[in-house]
């Protein structure tokens, strides 16, 4: 398959496999994924700047690992998108549901609906905007990066966290333990401002409280160091 | 892992396909559940209790076993066999008839009781298993069936999902509880009979006794997130309804959606794909701890 334009993959005709290695092998290029039925590990491991839209739902780590490439789901996605990205743009235009963005690098993971529990569990510098709400456990030991939810957070956010930074607008229903609620400064809402704008995403970076960890837990403490 | 899925019609035109739309969810989930599988369907009935046994050795005279469950009930017992499964039909009084099963029967288990209900269950490839039962050829109202990756009890038909221990009511489930053995010997002191080790089937008779003591399903829910300790995804049939209940911390997956024709749940989104209108369908995850569920009595979610 050749890095032409505009390419359609079909997925009732096409099995998995070929679809993924012929976005795997373009260097460049647009390619359309057709009728994706909720399939598990689509478009994962894309290392070139190629651009893939996904007409439909999509299972579970979508766009997995993915490095340059950017990757739209016009739907929902199911467990772990993105997760382990490493650069790229990955956006879905629905909800997503559990570990969205799991341990990502780097790169930008867009959620234009909701994610529910555990989303950018163990992030680890990507950046995820959520146009809507996260669930529980969201930003589990979250390591560097930063998390932007536009709606409320649910349970135990930030539970553990190291050096990530947590915006949101919203309520939270509870901060996990170590996480806090700290000052928004001028820096915390141009990079608010930014990462908004980069999604697509119209609201106020002043609406948004930011959290993030109080550097009370054991492995904070330098005497606890091996 | 395992696999669920649950469909529940809201438009009755429908009804012919139910059977042959669970098969097509069903088949999306065997990667989940490969060791066995099984389904329930309700749908039509008559004034006489039925029964679906399962022999567990293949080898039971159900036609013996009906004649001595006659005289011992006092009523006609009629028999239909499809392969190791029968189906009884009696105008007797359907719990005294499994419990007389369950004490004078050792090689039959007793799949399930009511008057609308028929569980089916068997091992291997649970293609083959809806296949062998006829699934596709069903007509109903709703229907839930299982795929089962085994971790809490051994591979056999009689351990596989759904369980049932109620009239109308069965459960299947996603996931392992970790209070089974103690919570089984509490609801065996309440009379509740148990047919396996599964832990599952714990869950089912949970439920099944809360609403013999008058709970209504959702109370039955409300005192089964307090009381059952574990992981689980629930899919749950009633003779009129349908339920799904997620644990508080929800690592199990499910997916519910919902059209004007219909109410599906799956563990994935790939299991309800195949269904008409599930491109336009309202999808979303349940949120963990809350119960969710529609009724024929009241056409609608009680959530």
């Amino acid at each position: 398959m050749s890095g032409g334009s505009n390419a359609v993959l079909d997925l009732s005709a096409l099995s998995l496999r070929d679809v993924n290695a012929a976005l795997q092998e373009a260097e460049a290029g647009r390619f359309t994924v057709l009728n994706p039925g909720g399939a598990h590990a689509l478009a994962c491991g894309l290392q070139h700047p190629v651009e893939v839209t996904v007409t439909g739902h999509a299972g579970y780590y979508c766009a997995g690992m993915n490095k340059a490439a950017s990757v739209t789901v016009e739907g929902n996605a199911s467990t772990g998108v993105a997760e382990n990205m490493m650069s790229g743009i990955v956006r879905v235009k629905g909800n997503v549901s559990q570990s969205a963005g799991a341990t990502a690098h780097g790169g930008l993971l867009v959620i234009e609906g909701d994610a529910s529990a555990r989303c950018g569990i163990s992030l680890k510098g990507a950046e995820i905007v959520v146009g809507g709400s996260v669930g529980h456990m969201s930003a589990f030991m979250a390591q560097a990066g930063a998390l932007v939810v536009c709606g409320d957070a649910g349970e135990a956010l930030g539970d553990s966290i190291y050096e990530a930074r947590l915006y949101v607008r919203g309520s939270v229903a509870s901060l996990g333990a170590d996480c806090i609620e700290k000052e928004m400064r001028d820096e915390h809402r141009v990079q608010v401002a930014g990462l908004l704008a980069r999604a697509g995403i119209e609201a106020a970076a002043s609406d948004f409280r930011r959290y993030g960890s109080a550097r009370q837990l054991y492995n904070f403490k330098i005497d606890n160091a091996y | 892992m395992c696999g669920i899925v649950g469909l529940y019609l809201k438009n009755a035109a429908l009804q012919p396909d139910l059977g042959r739309l669970t098969a097509l969810m069903l088949h999306e989930m065997c990667s989940r559940g490969p060791d066995s599988a099984g389904f329930a369907i309700y749908g039509g009935g008559d004034e006489r209790a039925k029964l679906v046994l399962l022999s567990k050795s293949g080898e039971t005279d159900f036609a013996a076993l009906a004649e001595r469950l006659s005289g011992a009930v006092g009523s006609a017992v009629d028999i239909e066999t499809l392969h190791d499964h029968a189906i009884l039909r009696t105008g007797a009084d359907g719990r005294q008839a499994r419990g007389w099963i369950i004490e004078n029967a050792p090689d039959v288990t007793v799949l399930s009781l009511g008057h609308s209900i028929e569980v089916f269950k068997g091992v291997g490839d649970p293609d083959r298993v809806a296949s062998d039962f006829g699934l596709a050829g069903r007509s109903g109202t709703h229907a839930i069936a299982h795929t089962r990756m085994a971790t809490e009890s051994a591979i056999t038909t009689e351990g596989s999902h759904p369980f049932s221990t109620g009239a109308d009511t069965c459960l299947v489930h996603n996931g392992s509880l970790s209070n089974h053995n103690n919570l089984r010997e509490i609801l065996a002191a309440g009379g509740e009979q148990f047919q396996t080790e599964n832990d599952s089937e714990v869950a089912a008779a949970y439920l099944a006794h809360r609403m013999g003591e008058g709970d209504t399903l959702n109370e039955a829910l409300e005192s089964a997130l307090r009381d059952l300790d574990g992981f689980y995804t629930f899919a749950i049939g009633t003779k009129d309804g349908f339920a799904v209940l997620r644990d508080p911390i929800a690592c199990k997956p499910a997916v519910i959606a919902e059209t004007d024709d219909w109410v599906a749940m799956a563990s994935e989104f790939r299991a309800i794909a195949p269904l008409p209108g599930a491109e336009n369908a309202r999808i979303w995850e349940p949120e963990p701890a809350r119960i969710y569920s529609w009724s024929h009595a009241t056409q609608g979610q009680a959530a």
